[in-house]
């Protein structure tokens, strides 16, 4: 029996086992709409601007592991999903975003609502289509789930004119997908391998440095294991927290621009670094001249472009990280050596003197609520088993730094392009993914009324997301470089005309809080999280003038971070 | 690379948006109507170079990718050029092109337009050598390159 595009397309999400997607109508994808309407094993998840969509979708990702799924319109849908597709791609998040888009006897003629989906977002996919022939789509449908699911993950874009939909033709969903102009690498070179272990097993000062790339293959286990065979030190980046469990005393906290102390200070002086699924970003590294000087580097990532791309690597493991984390321990398991004991026992030595700076430490008699000690009884109360998500700034660094993360995809945070507004978005895919669960979204007064709007799709869905707002009336983090590096000349980072946040949340439905006092902070949290059914705005008046320690200077090295 | 609507963007827009150099660029379709094929030239450090290779390596659309110039290969570009022919330089273009082994394809009144193809630098050479005339256009088709010997592109 023949179908039409939009039942093709339907049908083809249901092939691919897709539950949920998040999207919101207009012109170009009303047959899609349509067809949506008159289904119930898709769940259309409407939200309230595009750019929320497509955030919640990489929430529901990055919290399941499933690939998000975004539907938009032409034109301004489009342009406002791109933003949120250009996260995902930062942070090599699977994503399938399906734009509408005009007639195809209309491209190219400036129509109504017309834009170049597909050249607008090029630069921010992984891959991106425009299906032109009815006859196409399934096919293109499997391609683009198949592509951003496999190898470094990605967001792809597929643009669907609206007469496509119409068009009838015979469907059929592919079961299997090749393609032979692309095939990740996902078993690492043996012999590659073999000599990355023998460095290893030499190290006196070794340490691991991993990223978002664990989590992403879904390897912690292959890493934990490694790493407590090894007895090595290892730090996690911003997105690869909880791919090691933070309350393990080898973990050595995060590293880069706002890590700790004992972290930097381990990867200045270490001899060799065996860094894995992670990218030697400029937040990590600080100044590249100066990054681990003595250290002879294993680098294991599935993307080659990502190798050598910074810091030059002396043993280039291309592979999937689990696959590869795997063969290491079989290889470790069959030989004779072993880490060098006593070298090891001195390098700890090293390390905890460092970690006994407490480089974290923070004014805890103060008699305004301090943002670290909000969120030190956050992770009380929920017993570090929440999922949480973060905006950007202030509040994201001490999240990562006092929220201790033992399971990975608990933490999810907009690492690479730092979008502000990311957090309420991804409260919600995380939520929709992980019904029961408790799902928190830790934000400042900045970023979170940078989608606001998102306030209705929570009642409309009953998502009882609890939403921490550390509110300091500034944009905390652009303050504080504006004092360290502009002489406090406070260039527009005060928040004026701030709205009564517990009351905004209280005419959306919700359940508004404002905790003033250090002493209702954890009386209130934890009367926000017997609410279970309910959404739950936490308004806390936090310090003005707190600042993210330690830090490491721009143009500085790992070794000169200033401390409180 | 697969011969798709896009694909020549996709490789222009890596090379702007990571500011690699790009000096010239050739495409067209390959005897398998579903493939066309790319020469790129392109300069830069060791380090640039592999970066290039890896990036164009990771787009979807490429099958596959060779360095020529890590072995020896061949560069041909054509060149097409109108000069302004008066009469007393006509008999010195004709000399020039007979030198160069180029030929002249269009002849009128006033000018001639003659096609020359070799190296780059060959092209260079006779371009300068016709300077003293007036050059009305210059129209280069970019370096298409291919392996000597036995070595080739295969997919």
């Amino acid at each position: 029996m023949e179908l039409t595009g939009a039942e093709i397309f339907v049908n083809s999400l249901k092939d691919e086992g897709v539950k949920h997607i998040f999207g919101y109508p207009g012109g170009a994808v009303l047959h899609i709409y349509d067809a949506l309407y008159q289904q119930k094993d898709v769940e259309h998840i409407l939200c309230r601007h595009e750019q929320g969509a497509a955030h919640a979708a990489d929430g529901y990702a990055r919290s399941s592991g499933k690939p998000g799924v975004v539907l938009v319109t032409s034109g301004p849908g489009a342009t406002n999903a791109v933003t949120g597709i250009a996260t995902a791609y930062m942070d090599s998040i699977p994503m399938v975003c399906f734009t509408g888009q005009v007639p195809t006897s209309l491209i190219g003629n400036d129509a109504f609502q017309e834009v170049d989906s597909v050249g607008i977002t090029r630069p921010c996919v992984k891959h991106n289509f425009l299906v032109k022939d009815v006859r196409d789509l399934a096919a293109t449908i499997k391609k683009a789930f198949y592509i951003a699911t496999t190898g470094r993950p990605g967001p792809v874009v597929v643009d669907i004119p609206k007469d496509v939909t119409a068009q009838k033709c015979e469907y059929s969903y592919p079961k299997k997908m090749t393609m032979r102009s692309y095939n990740p690498v996902v078993k690492g070179h043996p012999g590659q391998i073999k000599r990355a272990v023998k460095l290893m097993l030499s190290a006196k000062r070794p340490m691991i440095y991993t990223g978002g790339g664990v989590i992403l293959d879904n390897a912690s286990k292959q890493l934990t294991d490694l790493t407590k065979k090894l007895g090595y030190p290892i730090t996690n980046t911003l997105m690869g927290l909880g791919a090691y469990p933070a309350t393990d005393k080898q973990f050595l906290g995060m590293l880069g621009m706002h890590g700790t102390y004992q972290a930097n200070m381990a990867m200045h002086q270490c001899d060799v670094l065996i860094a894995i699924g992670a990218r030697f970003d400029d937040r990590v590294t600080g100044n590249i001249e100066k990054f681990c000087p003595t250290a002879k580097i294993v680098h294991i990532d599935i993307d080659p472009a990502s190798i050598a791309k910074n810091v030059k690597v002396d043993i280039p493991i291309v592979g999937s990280v689990g696959a590869v984390l795997k063969e290491m321990i079989s290889v470790i398991k069959d030989g004779k050596a072993t880490p060098d004991k006593t070298a090891l026992k001195e390098w700890w030595k090293q390390i905890e003197e460092w970690r006994s700076m407490d480089c974290l430490k923070y004014d805890r008699d103060s008699e305004i609520i301090k943002p670290q000690f909000v969120l030190e009884k956050l992770y009380e109360v929920t017993k570090g088993d929440a999922f949480v998500t973060s905006d950007v700034g202030q509040h994201q660094m001490f999240t990562a730094q006092f929220y201790q993360f033992d399971k990975p995809r608990r933490w999810i945070n907009s690492g690479g392009l730092g979008t502000m507004g990311f957090g309420l978005p991804a409260a919600m895919g995380a939520q929709m993914a992980n019904p029961g669960e408790t799902v928190v979204c830790v934000t400042g007064e900045g970023s979170i009324q940078m989608n606001i709007q998102e306030l209705s799709t929570c009642k409309q869905y009953n998502l009882p997301i609890k939403v921490i707002n550390l509110n300091n009336r500034y944009l905390g983090m652009v303050r504080q470089w504006q004092e360290f590096f502009y002489q406090n000349r406070y260039a527009m980072s005060y928040m004026e005309a701030l709205p009564d946040f517990s009351k905004l949340a209280e005419s959306y439905g919700h359940v508004g809080m404002k905790i003033e006092k250090p002493s209702d902070v954890e009386g209130a949290l934890k009367e926000a999280m017997k609410m279970k059914d309910r959404f739950v705005f936490m308004d806390f008046i936090t310090d003005q003038k707190e600042n993210v320690y330690p830090m490491i200077p721009a143009g500085a090295g790992l070794n000169e971070m200033i401390l409180i | 690379m697969e011969n798709e609507a896009g694909a020549l963007s996709r490789v222009a827009g890596l090379f702007s948006a990571r500011g690699y150099n790009i000096e010239s660029l050739t495409v067209a379709p390959t005897e398998d109507s579903s493939l066309s094929r790319m020469t790129i030239v392109t300069t830069g450090s060791e380090e640039i170079i592999e970066q290039i290779t890896k990036q164009l390596n990771k787009l979807i659309d490429v099958v596959k990718l060779v360095e020529l110039t890590d072995g020896e290969h061949i560069e041909r570009e054509m060149l097409l050029i109108k000069v302004k022919a008066e009469d007393k330089v006509k008999e010195e273009i004709t000399r020039l092109c007979e030198i160069f082994r180029g030929h002249i394809i269009d002849v009128s009144e006033k000018s001639y337009v003659i096609e020359l193809s070799g190296d780059s630098e060959k092209l260079d050479a006779f371009i300068k050598s016709l300077e003293k005339m007036k050059i009305i256009e210059v129209v280069r088709s970019g370096v298409s390159g291919i392996a000597r010997g036995s070595r080739s592109l295969e997919v």
